[in-house]
């Protein structure tokens, strides 16, 4: 197979990005992504089977069969776990990834997120850490996301935000109901309340219309394609500048290096199971932080025993994601307009600056809700079956409102991905193994976000509300999803909560010892392999990650094109 | 515009009604009692099933779970992403008919309804995962989407007050008054 410059390991928020940077840099590339590549059509509106709900199985992939991994309890009991379980800590396998059929929240991450070791000093057994790079750094290639994927939204409501050049480039949709309902409660308390920024089209943007507000949102494909991923936006210009292919259903086995521990391609089993060979002068791994960590471990060779970039043991360590925690809140008055996405309003006064706690988190109203996800957000003290639970089905599915937001983890360099020894996938290829947990300062925080979701809901008229927090989750507050799973985790505290925010596994950083890529994403000890997704996030923030990946995606790649001279890198 | 959009989406709630009505027919002869033709549950298990599942969601105002198709619902993911729990259902159904036997000297089946709700109750506390399993499959089938069978001419979803169909998002957001079809 003719060599090429790059070659772009996963078509994601991420590895779309850097191909369409590098193709119209007049680099060759070729992409590579192990699922399929599905358009607007494949909304199919099942409740039961998409990339939120899925007890029948993830719509966009990876499908159960052939693709286990093996997930460690807090026992230390193994359990070999499909993708459509809770602790596979699964993200979509599809062209665009988790944004084809995400929510679409946009967050940047604030100033401190950058700097949480030096703003908060780490706690004992954390391995918190600050970025090598500032949020001045990421602030154009915010902009450039923002403006390059397709944002709505108005971030004028807030003063808790870094700073920034110019406004997002499409107006917020109009205000729900739920918003009408919380923004004056919020106001009352104080706080400040604004729209949610959203990679989702409000007016006509990028040759697509606008979102139809339909009630199939966070975990579809979008019906008219209004959901800005980068599916719809950079791949098609990378494709379209003639210097990209994009192969689609072909999995990396292993980053190939030669005798000068110098990557040369990789290969790759293509879409028939064939092995194949993909010559370059640069690898770019984007296959989010479980994947792209394995691909690094399983990468082995006489200069790297312990895998490419592991020579201090960082690759895999400090995984993260969000634990998400809140409030239902019941209303004597229907809430519901049955209008999507449903989320629109968003605080961010909780983030920082509460005195003993490390960082907060976003929180915002809930996307819109499906009756299978209101079974078990029932008022307290309603039977879970019979009439009893008939009834109050009827009673509240329109009359609930979620609050809820994505707390800050503060990381552990013991939860991390390992390979399992015995367990394969279909392949042959051996598998994510997921332990260990955030540090419990994490989970602090995220009771005290639940209690401000519930002052809030309350100041909003709520007659009755209910946590969703830490220690409710002890009762099991589910989407009905997880219910079938067999599985013994009495608590979700003992999952580590990674998920479609999954997060940290090859930490960028300026010490060798202590991380796996330097601030440019390029892996310390190969010079022509990077990382470029949240793989490569020192802490997560309190905001869903979307955003930020695809910024730290068009800064490396931005360095990357500065830096190569043709066969080599500029020193 | 919108009268023909109306009858498009009648033809497909009638044809919804009719896939789960002929399957349910395929399966349980148009009764809540099965006779065996079901993918995987044998006309007993089916009749234990529904006996379980219909305390889970009895009749009201609306429909119980086997009116509204759950146990379509259920034998066919058995035999699909459902077929790892084969041996829980088959066990569990066997266990709960055993202990309606010594307990009220009848198949669960064939029991009053307080018996029933009575012998339900005791087997939520006795085999609890394997009740939470019906449980939550029991809500899927009934909650859940019509295109799997259960939710039958989405009842459910018009018991919550869900518009079905849902009016289209476009009759919400004025698009500018594009081309009209």
């Amino acid at each position: 197979m003719k060599r090429v410059n790059a070659v772009v390991v996963g078509a994601g928020a991420a590895g779309g990005i850097v191909a369409k940077e590098l193709s119209v840099a007049g680099l060759s590339v070729i992409l590579l992504e192990r699922g399929k590549w599905y358009t607007a059509y494949d909304c199919r509106k099942d409740d039961l089977r998409n990339q939120r709900t899925t007890v029948l199985g993830n719509a966009f992939g990876p499908e159960d069969k052939g693709n286990p991994r093996v997930w460690v309890d807090a026992q230390g009991g193994l359990h070999t776990v499909l993708p459509s379980e809770g602790p596979y800590q699964n993200d979509a396998a599809c062209v665009g990834g988790g944004t084809f059929s995400y929510g679409a929240q946009a967050w940047r991450y604030m100033p401190q997120d950058f700097k949480m070791r030096s703003t908060y000093g780490a706690p004992e057994g954390s391995s918190l850490e600050d970025w090598p790079i500032s949020y001045d750094d990421l602030e154009p290639f915010y902009d450039k996301a923002e403006y390059e994927i397709g944002i709505s939204g108005d971030y004028s409501g807030t003063p808790f935000k870094g700073p920034r050049k110019r406004p997002l480039p499409m107006p917020p949709l109009p205000a729900g109901k739920e918003f009408g309902i919380l923004e004056p409660a919020a106001r009352r308390l104080g706080l400040h309340p604004f729209h949610i920024p959203m990679a989702r089209n409000s007016v006509p943007y990028n040759g697509r219309g606008p979102c139809m507000r339909c009630r199939w949102c966070c975990g579809f494909a979008c019906e008219v394609d209004a959901k800005n991923g980068s599916q719809n936006t950079v791949i098609p210009i990378a494709l379209n500048t003639g210097n990209c292919e994009l192969r689609t259903e072909c999995m990396v086995k292993e980053i190939l290096t030669d005798d000068r521990g110098r990557a040369k391609g990789v290969s790759y089993f293509d879409e028939r199971g064939h092995l194949q060979e993909q010559l370059a002068d640069i690898v770019i791994v984007s296959g989010c932080a479980t994947e792209s960590a394995r691909l690094l471990l399983n990468s082995k060779s006489k200069l790297f025993p312990n895998g490419l970039g592991n020579r201090y043991d960082q690759v895999g360590r400090n995984l993260q994601g969000h634990q998400y925690t809140g409030a239902l809140g019941f209303f004597d008055f229907d809430t519901y307009d049955d209008v999507g996405p449903g989320a629109d309003i968003a605080i961010c006064d909780y983030n920082h600056g509460t005195p003993g706690l490390r960082g907060g988190g976003m929180l915002a109203n809930e996307f819109i809700r499906l009756p299978i996800m209101s079974i078990d957000h029932l008022p307290s003290g309603t039977p879970t079956w019979g009439l009893g639970h008939k009834k109050a089905m009827r009673d509240w599915h329109r009359r609930t409102i979620v609050i809820i937001g994505p707390t800050q983890q503060i990381p552990s360099a013991e939860a991390r991905v390992t390979l399992d020894p015995l367990v394969k996938d279909k392949w042959g290829l051996p598998v994510v193994r997921i332990q260990g947990n955030c540090h419990p300062h994490t989970y602090e925080i995220g009771d005290i976000q639940a209690e401000r979701a519930q002052k809030w809901l309350l100041e909003a008229g709520a007659i009755d509300t209910r946590l969703l927090s830490q220690a409710q989750n002890a009762e099991k507050v589910s989407h009905g999803a997880d219910a079938n799973k067999g599985l013994p985790h009495k608590s979700h505290s003992e999952l580590i909560p990674a998920s479609q925010h999954q997060a940290g596994t090859c930490r960028m950083g300026n010490d060798p010892q202590g991380s796996v890529v330097n601030k440019f994403c390029q892996v310390h000890d190969v010079d022509n392999v990077f990382v470029i997704d949240s793989s490569v996030h020192v802490t997560n923030g309190g905001f869903n990650p979307a955003l930020t990946i695809m910024a730290v995606a068009f800064y490396a790649s931005n360095a990357l094109v500065h830096n190569w001279k043709g066969t080599g890198f500029r020193s | 515009m919108k009268p023909e959009k109306r009858k498009g989406a009648l033809t497909r709630r009638q044809f919804v009604a009719a896939g789960a009505a002929g399957s349910v027919a395929a399966i349980i002869g148009c009764k809540a009692a099965g006779n065996g033709n079901g993918e995987f549950l044998s006309a007993g298990q089916a009749r234990t099933l529904g006996a379980i599942c219909d305390q889970i969601v009895p009749a009201d105002d609306f429909p119980s779970a086997t009116q509204a198709g759950v146990l379509t619902y259920i034998d066919r993911q058995l035999v699909r992403p459902y077929r790892r729990f084969q041996n829980t259902y088959r066990d569990g159904l066997e266990m709960a008919d055993a202990n309606a036997r010594k307990r009220f000297g009848g198949a669960l089946a064939d029991l009053t309804p307080p018996q029933q709700l009575q012998a339900v109750t005791e087997l939520s506390q006795q085999a609890p995962e394997f009740f939470e399993l019906v449980r939550s499959h029991t809500f899927q089938g009934y909650y859940g989407s019509p295109r799997h069978g259960g939710n039958r001419d989405a009842q459910s979803w018009r018991m919550l007050g869900l518009p079905e169909p849902p009016p289209l998002g476009r009759a919400q957001y004025d698009l500018g008054k594009g081309p009209q079809s």
